[in-house]
């Protein structure tokens, strides 16, 4: 194992080349929330420091690239951002500003705050600004507070199974979006439970080991920092399904910052937040809105771009602060 | 007058047997996290359970039947109670909203948060 982790890290390294030790600007960039990019290229991911990609034009010449953005909250007021919806559109301002127009968003959960339907609506305004009109929901814990997420599936399921899960596929890549915020079990993470897990498995039953897999969810789909609950019981099974495929990318939200983790040809990345941001793992007493002075506010809010090339199957990722900074120039932290 | 102190010396022995066994029993139930609120003496007409930072404080709170508890949310997250036997299920509680539930069955309620289901505690309610 060991040999192989290093003959990988080597490739990495070479691959990357960029001068940017890979592991320490992981470790760096984990909590600094801005910027990176990786590349999945023969299942091998690289990463690069976001001004770098930018540089060599990651965007360019991308056989079609898709926005994620997360954990709206809209109709949160506190301290941490009294104006949530100002954030929001400042994320779509900067999606619609983008050189290469988006062929969709994805948003990863937490659109409202308390599931109501005039944040919904509001919501549902803001995003109709967008340039990219083809919008791909899955909920977070906060969107299904009513009615058994009655309010969520009439406006944002429609076409769905069980409680908001579906898959789609784009010029070759197939898409995934699971539901892991419903039916939660006492003193457990999120779950995906026995229903959905049956249709994951027979869903990509269809598909070829070669073809790209993306696979977006509101929780994190690996194991972050279980006190906090930042995982899923039941995530393995999910991606023992995967396991067969070249190149699988887990896409999530959630935790309000940047992380990413890559395992074989797994590569895991959560979004940050256009809200609020929260603590890093264990860094205080819980979860929650973290307060930042206000001009920081829009370095610790973003977006995440994915770029694919169908050419060389690869998908690259380039998470941007809503203040517009590089990452490059905060990865030192 | 020998006997009596011998007695008395005796009593105060297994008094201060008796204390020392329940300090230990009250350490050992902090070794292990568990926060037993008035176990003794059990609350009645109203109590409080509060939602401080993702837990409920206290954890696990000991009524007598007829008691009307009451769940205050101090975070500025949303949370919600939820029974683990569905007995009750509250609304989503926004920062400062309460939730109260009277407990006329003598017996023991778990409940979580279904948002965050980390977040656990439990009701015993006595007869």
């Amino acid at each position: 194992m060991a040999n192989k982790k290093d003959l990988i890290d080597q490739n990495l390294q070479d691959l990357n080349n960029d001068g940017v030790d890979r592991r320490g600007f992981l470790k760096c960039m984990a909590w600094a929330g801005t910027g990176l990019v990786w590349t999945l290229s023969g299942g091998i991911p690289v990463s690069r420091a976001f001004a770098k990609t930018t540089e060599k034009g990651g965007s360019k010449g991308s056989d079609f690239s898709f926005v994620q953005i997360s954990d709206s909250h809209i109709g949160f007021n506190k301290p941490a951002n009294p104006d949530v919806t100002a954030t929001l559109q400042v994320a779509i301002d900067r999606i619609n500003a983008m050189p290469h127009k988006p062929d969709f968003i994805i948003h990863t959960g937490d659109l409202s705050q308390l599931s109501k339907p005039s944040e919904f609506d509001t919501l549902d305004q803001a995003l109709k600004g967008a340039t990219a009109k083809q919008v791909y929901f899955v909920p977070g814990e906060h969107d299904m507070l009513s009615d058994n997420g009655e309010q969520y599936l009439q406006r944002y399921g429609k076409g769905t199974k069980g409680s908001g899960w579906y898959s789609f596929d784009q010029k070759g890549v197939h898409f995934v979006g699971l539901v892991n915020v419903v039916n939660l079990k006492a003193g457990g993470l999120g779950s995906l439970g026995h229903e959905q897990l049956e249709w994951l498995e027979d869903d990509l039953k269809a598909h070829s080991a070669s073809t790209p897999i993306v696979m977006f969810a509101h929780i994190p789909l690996w194991t972050i920092y279980p006190d906090w609950g930042w995982g899923t019981d039941d995530s393995e099974q999910a991606l023992s399904y995967v396991k067969r495929f070249g190149s699988v990318t887990v896409l999530n939200g959630h935790i309000h910052q940047v992380m990413q983790k890559v395992e074989g040809k797994l590569s895991f990345h959560t979004a940050m937040s256009t809200a609020f941001p929260q603590p890093a793992p264990g860094t205080a007493p819980s979860a929650g809105p973290m307060k930042v002075p206000a001009e920081q506010l829009q370095k610790v809010l973003g977006i995440t771009d994915v770029n694919y090339l169908v050419s060389g199957k690869s998908l690259a990722i380039v998470d941007s602060p809503l203040d517009g900074s590089s990452a490059s120039s905060k990865a030192a932290g | 007058m020998r006997n009596i102190k011998t007695n008395q010396s005796v009593v105060f022995t297994w008094s201060a047997l008796a204390l020392v066994a329940i300090v230990s029993i009250m350490t050992l139930r902090g070794a292990l996290g568990i926060v037993h609120a008035a176990n003794a003496e059990p609350s009645t007409g109203s109590t409080e359970v509060k939602i401080d930072n993702f837990a409920f404080t206290p954890g696990v709170i000991t009524v007598k039947a007829g008691t009307q508890v009451t769940w205050i949310n101090h975070d500025d997250i949303p949370h919600t109670v939820d029974s683990t036997e569905g007995k009750f299920k509250s609304a989503a509680l926004d920062t400062e909203d309460k939730f109260q539930f009277r407990f006329t069955e003598p017996g023991e309620y778990p409940f979580f948060c279904r948002m965050h289901p980390k977040m656990t505690g439990k009701i015993i309610v006595q007869p």
